[in-house]
């Protein structure tokens, strides 16, 4: 497996070569440039995948751990050392088939997109940064290699929101996401250096004898470590960032922002699973209620929301949190017993990258059209873009849960995981599954259905109020529909992967069954929760909508603005940590470290000047000073010392 | 005498060979091969370094133990051997102007002996041969430092370095003839069983260490410093501030800990006073300087000072820090001087600092190579820089000389400044006609290229410095 290497190689040596002489180049090589490379990837990834899995399972039932690559890059004692390589397990090759597949979706996608953007190449260049980043992320053999990577991955997604940094709601953005995930990831660094210091290794999987020694600690490690994982996979309520990174350009959302590098948190606690079982399962389970709330909070928040993009982020940030409720409510690594989350929660991170990618690309492509976010301008708008239509819609069942479609598959072992954790949870998430198939429909018709915004403009023009006429939403250009159709076959069709097979709890080959129980029932609901769109949002103008909008105004409001969680940080940092904390320590700096410095500066400039003439460019002088030296340290060395 | 003990020698033979043979080639060359002249010693160097590198893991102990080598002095061999290399192919230029290119065979000759002296100064294993050696590796440097003779500064730095030297050997010759008297031996390893401690060998230590002190360029032996760097080709204040400092600061070492072992106590006190001296009185005067050439000199006495803080503690770390250290200063120290040897060819001048101004938007390249090398110089990380220092603190730190350890890095808060004060004249201070773009050299770019990869790499490559650990000793 030793050509792996080359995964993580290309993509580098795209972003170098992009990098530095990409602004000589023409728009259309850049572009080559970038997703050739990254079809080579791609082809590796498979290949790697097909060799991984094929070479089938050890004596002990296991698909065996491959580190093709290890070196010691900073030996720090015995058993501490910071290495860099590649591991191949499950769940990294895995991550790889994902990352590479949506990321060369987006890099064809991003030929039509950003046609004849300003810039072009630098987005190119940070598109082959940001996969590289992640790539080296999930096949990192250490917890510490995962940090390094973990930061690229942050640097990249922000240098990509902020790519239209003319537009100041950009930048703040790029801001906003990359100090909120910064802050998680100061807990997530204190954690790994505890696990350093105590347990001393950096290894996923230590010797037992290492972790008995570090004891209560490793408990606390693990939970700074998922802080760190909440602050990228965006659970509340360090959610905040997700949202605004919509800045961006939407390729970017599909693949930063949908698919790959905020799952990095449950890839994450998914990696540490072993360690999260066998020394701090209540930590796990806190994770589970922190992603349930999530969940929750998410989705109701995406049912109030009229940005299209915003729906999407608000949806991701739900269906990340039900990955992390999965991992969660695992009670024992046995996927037959207690352990059936961890597959689950792989499973739908898998289906999700998906069927998630291909939302935004279709709302990529919608947008595209219609240039605005805003569902007020879009409606009726199946006639005009009927293959966005079709699988934007294939998107939204596969997310609703309705079978055959993937999300039905890997949703519905997750509600299983939950039914076995507790009935309530079970219900709950059940309930969050609802809601999830409500607000997508809700979205889907107040795109493709109702009023059509530019119909109602033609009127207005032809009835001499409007002096421009309004242009016609038109289909997106072939180099964007191909990865939508390719996106929508692989989300119609993942759900029928025997996914057990390749990744469980334990390593151990598990076959999914469904529980008939949960399967109907989750059915039902998610048909009945379409049932209630259909009726509230198909139509133009439904009366069903206007009584809910009256009677619950004031919750509509609030959940429009996000339960005024932004206000809440805004006014705990300006408020609070600016006035009590920063600006006493910034006094202090500026009095006592600079005034120190200064004097410091002014003292050494006198000093200088006052010993000038020592250098008096005499030699005579020289031998004496010399010869008072050789003379004044043999009488201190003799009499002194 | 068994003469095949010569073939031992493998580096020192080698060295033997190219001088030779960049001599007959300089007798005999003539019309286009003497265009030729430069590219062969380059060449030459370049295998010979291969040579020392693939000659530097073996140990070998000669002439009745007067001559010893060892992986780790293969090592230093080796880094002063691509040092000069890197060197000669920065003099390209100056070595082809009309002034020079008469004479270039005697450049390559002098500068190979001296090369060959430091070889010797560092095996050697007894006093006789060591300070022939160190007279092989100062005298022939006389005659480099005024090899501009017709410029005025040249030869009066060259007048200078020739009597300061000649005084600093004699006061050394004057410590050695009293450690003979008190052990009636010169060997190094006999020396040491017979050393007592008694006041007349403390005096011959002060000696000793003034001789070696005058070579590493230590407060108060350092005042001829400022002014021969000034005066002396670039290339030669170059050779002088790393490589020569380089062997002397190691010889140094390895003297202190296999000879004067049982006077630890003394020596230790030494460096103390001497390394506090040298890196606060060569900062106080770094600020002051607008020439870049004696700001340089200055900017390597502090350093020579951060070098002594590896020798403190005589340990086996200590050894790989200096080493670690000598290497990546080579690196950017030959990246400073390099720079300012292109500037002075082209501008036919001394380089002083408000020449810089605005060199960042003629000549982007020089430029950014310059502020690189000097962040190295300030240990700013992640350069490589940053690293050695660390090294070179940890070591002091561990044999317990906190406020020493203390002092310097007060001291390089102080050294910032300096060294930024180039940077901000680069990139900062306006200037509307600042020197106009030129073209350097091939060679120079070729060691351009090296040194900026040294200043960042070897940082970051961490084996570098473990394979120099694996092979250090202490005491």
């Amino acid at each position: 497996m030793e050509f792996t290497i080359f995964i993580l190689a290309l993509p580098l040596l795209s972003f170098l070569v992009l990098a530095l002489a990409g602004m000589k180049m023409p728009h259309k090589v850049a572009g080559t440039i970038g997703t050739v490379s990254l079809a080579a990837v791609a082809v590796l990834s498979y290949t790697a995948a097909a060799l991984y899995f094929g070479g089938g399972r050890g004596a002990d039932g296991l698909f065996p751990t491959l580190t093709p690559y290890n070196f010691v890059w900073l030996p720090l004692t015995d058993n501490l050392h910071i290495d860099m390589g590649i591991m191949l397990d499950p769940i990294s090759v895995m991550m790889l088939i994902v990352i590479s597949t949506v990321s060369l979706m987006v890099h064809i996608y991003s030929f039509g997109y950003m046609k004849g953007e300003k810039g072009f190449q630098r987005y190119y260049a940070f598109l082959s940064l940001f996969t590289f980043s992640m790539l080296g992320l999930v096949v990192a053999t250490n917890i510490f290699q995962m940090y390094v990577f973990w930061e690229l991955v942050g640097v990249s997604s922000y240098l990509l929101i902020g790519f239209y940094y003319t537009k100041k709601a950009a930048i703040a953005a790029s801001k906003k996401a990359f100090i909120v995930t910064r802050f998680a990831d100061l807990f997530f660094l204190v954690g790994i250096l505890f696990y350093g210091y105590y347990a001393g290794t950096f290894s996923f999987t230590p010797d037992a004898m290492l972790l008995a020694s570090a004891g209560a600690v490793i408990p606390v490690a693990l939970g700074l470590m998922f802080i760190g994982g909440a602050g990228k996979s965006a659970m509340f309520p360090l959610h905040i960032w997700l949202p605004d990174a919509m800045e961006g350009p939407t390729p970017v959302s599909a693949l930063i922002h949908a698919a790959t590098m905020v799952v990095a948190g449950v890839y994450l606690v998914a990696r540490m699973f072993p360690l999260f079982i066998g020394y701090a399962p209540e930590v796990l389970h806190i994770v589970a209620y922190i992603g349930a709330f999530t969940a929750l909070y998410a989705a109701v928040v995406a049912c109030a929301q009229t940005d299209i993009k915003r729906v999407l982020a608000f949806s991701t940030i739900s269906q990340i949190a039900f990955m992390m409720v999965a991992l969660g409510v695992c009670t024992s690594d046995d996927p037959h017993d207690g352990g059936l989350g961890y597959m689950a929660s792989m499973f739908h991170l898998f289906t999700h990258a998906m069927f998630k990618g291909l939302l935004f690309l279709g709302a990529g492509s919608i947008i595209h059209a219609v240039h605005s976010n805003e569902r007020d301008h879009m409606g009726g708008l199946r006639k005009y873009m009927p293959v966005t239509h079709i699988t934007f819609l294939i998107a939204c069942l596969a997310i609703a849960g309705i079978p055959p479609f993937s999300g039905f598959f890997s949703k519905d072992e997750i509600l299983t995981a939950c039914y076995d954790y507790s009935l309530v949870m079970g219900v709950f998430m059940s309930g969050v599954a609802a809601l999830t198939a409500f607000y997508m429909f809700r979205l889907y018709y107040l795109i493709f259905w109702g009023n059509s915004y530019y119909e109602s403009q033609l009127a207005q023009y032809k009835k001499g109020r409007l002096t421009e006429k309004p242009h016609a939403p038109h289909e997106a250009p072939f180099a964007m529909l191909l990865p939508l159709i390719i996106l929508a076959v692989v989300s119609t069709l993942a759900g029928f992967i025997p996914f057990g097979e390749f990744v469980s709890s334990n390593g151990h080959a598990y076959t999914i069954h469904l529980d008939t129980a949960v399967a109907v029932s989750s059915i039902i609901l998610a048909v009945s929760a379409i049932a209630v769109a259909t009726a509230m949002y198909a139509k133009a103008r439904s009366r069903v909508v206007l009584t809910v909008k009256v009677q619950g105004r004031k919750f509509l409001i609030a959940a429009y603005h996000r339960f005024y969680m932004d206000e809440l940080w805004l006014f705990v940092t300006k408020k609070i940590i600016f006035r009590g904390i920063s600006r006493p320590i910034a006094w202090f700096d500026k009095h006592v470290i600079d005034g120190t410095m200064d004097l410091l500066g002014k003292g050494a400039q006198r000093l200088s000047y006052s010993i000038r003439r020592l250098q008096s460019g005499n030699i005579q002088s020289y031998s004496i000073y010399f010869l008072h030296g050789v003379m004044i340290l043999a009488l201190i060395l003799i009499f002194l010392v | 005498m068994n003469y095949i003990q010569f073939l031992e020698m493998r580096p020192e033979v080698s060295l033997l060979a190219i001088f030779v043979a960049v001599f007959v080639y300089d007798l005999v060359a003539r019309g286009k091969w003497r265009h030729y002249f430069h590219p062969v010693v380059c060449l030459l160097l370049m295998l010979h370094t291969a040579i020392c590198l693939g000659e530097s893991y073996r140990e070998a102990e000669l002439f009745s133990g007067m001559y010893y080598t060892c992986p780790m002095i293969g090592i230093v061999k080796t880094i002063l051997t691509g040092g000069t290399l890197l060197l000669v192919m920065q003099a390209n230029k100056w070595l082809r102007s009309a002034n020079t290119t008469h004479k270039q065979g005697e450049f390559y000759t002098l500068l190979l002996s001296t090369l060959f002296g430091m070889y010797i100064m560092i095996s050697a294993r007894h006093f006789l041969l060591f300070f022939i050696g160190m007279e092989l590796a100062s005298l022939p440097l006389a005659c480099l430092v005024a090899f501009d003779k017709y410029r005025h500064h040249s030869a009066e730095a060259g007048v200078k370095y020739i009597l300061t030297s000649m005084f600093s050997s004699a006061v050394m010759l004057y410590g050695i003839s009293f450690i003979y008297g008190t052990t009636g031996t010169l060997y190094f390893a006999d020396v040491a069983n017979n050393i007592t401690g008694v006041p007349l060998q403390v005096f011959a230590l002060v000696l000793f260490f003034a001789g070696l002190g005058f070579k590493i360029s230590l407060v108060p032996f350092h005042l001829w410093t400022a002014d021969t760097y000034q005066g002396a080709p670039t290339v030669v204040s170059s050779y002088l501030s790393v490589i020569s400092k380089g062997a002397a600061a190691f010889t140094l070492m390895v003297v202190l800990i296999q000879v004067f072992a049982p006077m630890i106590k003394y020596w230790q006190t030494i460096l103390y006073i001497l390394t506090v001296l040298s890196i606060t009185i060569a900062n106080l005067f770094a600020i002051r300087q607008t020439d870049l050439k004696r700001f340089m000199a200055f900017s390597s006495i502090s350093q020579a000072g951060y070098i002594m803080l590896a020798v403190i503690g005589g340990s086996k770390e200590g050894m790989s820090a200096l080493v670690y250290y000598v290497l990546v200063y080579i690196f950017a120290n030959l990246a400073v001087f390099g720079i300012i040897e292109t500037i002075e060819h082209h501008t036919r001048s001394n380089v002083s600092r408000d020449d810089c101004n605005g060199l960042y938007k003629t000549n982007p390249k020089l430029a950014f190579l310059m502020t690189l090398a000097l962040f190295s110089l300030a240990g700013i990380p992640p350069f490589a820089g940053f690293f050695s220092k660390f090294f070179v603190f940890m070591s002091a730190f561990k044999a317990e000389f906190w406020v020493l350890v203390f002092i310097a890095l007060i001291n390089t808060v102080i050294s910032l400044y300096y060294y930024l004060l180039i940077v901000k004249a680069m990139y900062i201070t306006p200037n509307d006609n600042p020197i106009p773009y030129f073209p350097s050299s091939k060679y120079s770019r070729i060691s351009f290229v090296v040194c900026l990869a040294g200043i960042i790499l070897l940082g970051i490559c961490s084996f570098v410095f473990e394979e120099i650990d694996k092979f250090s000793f202490g005491m």
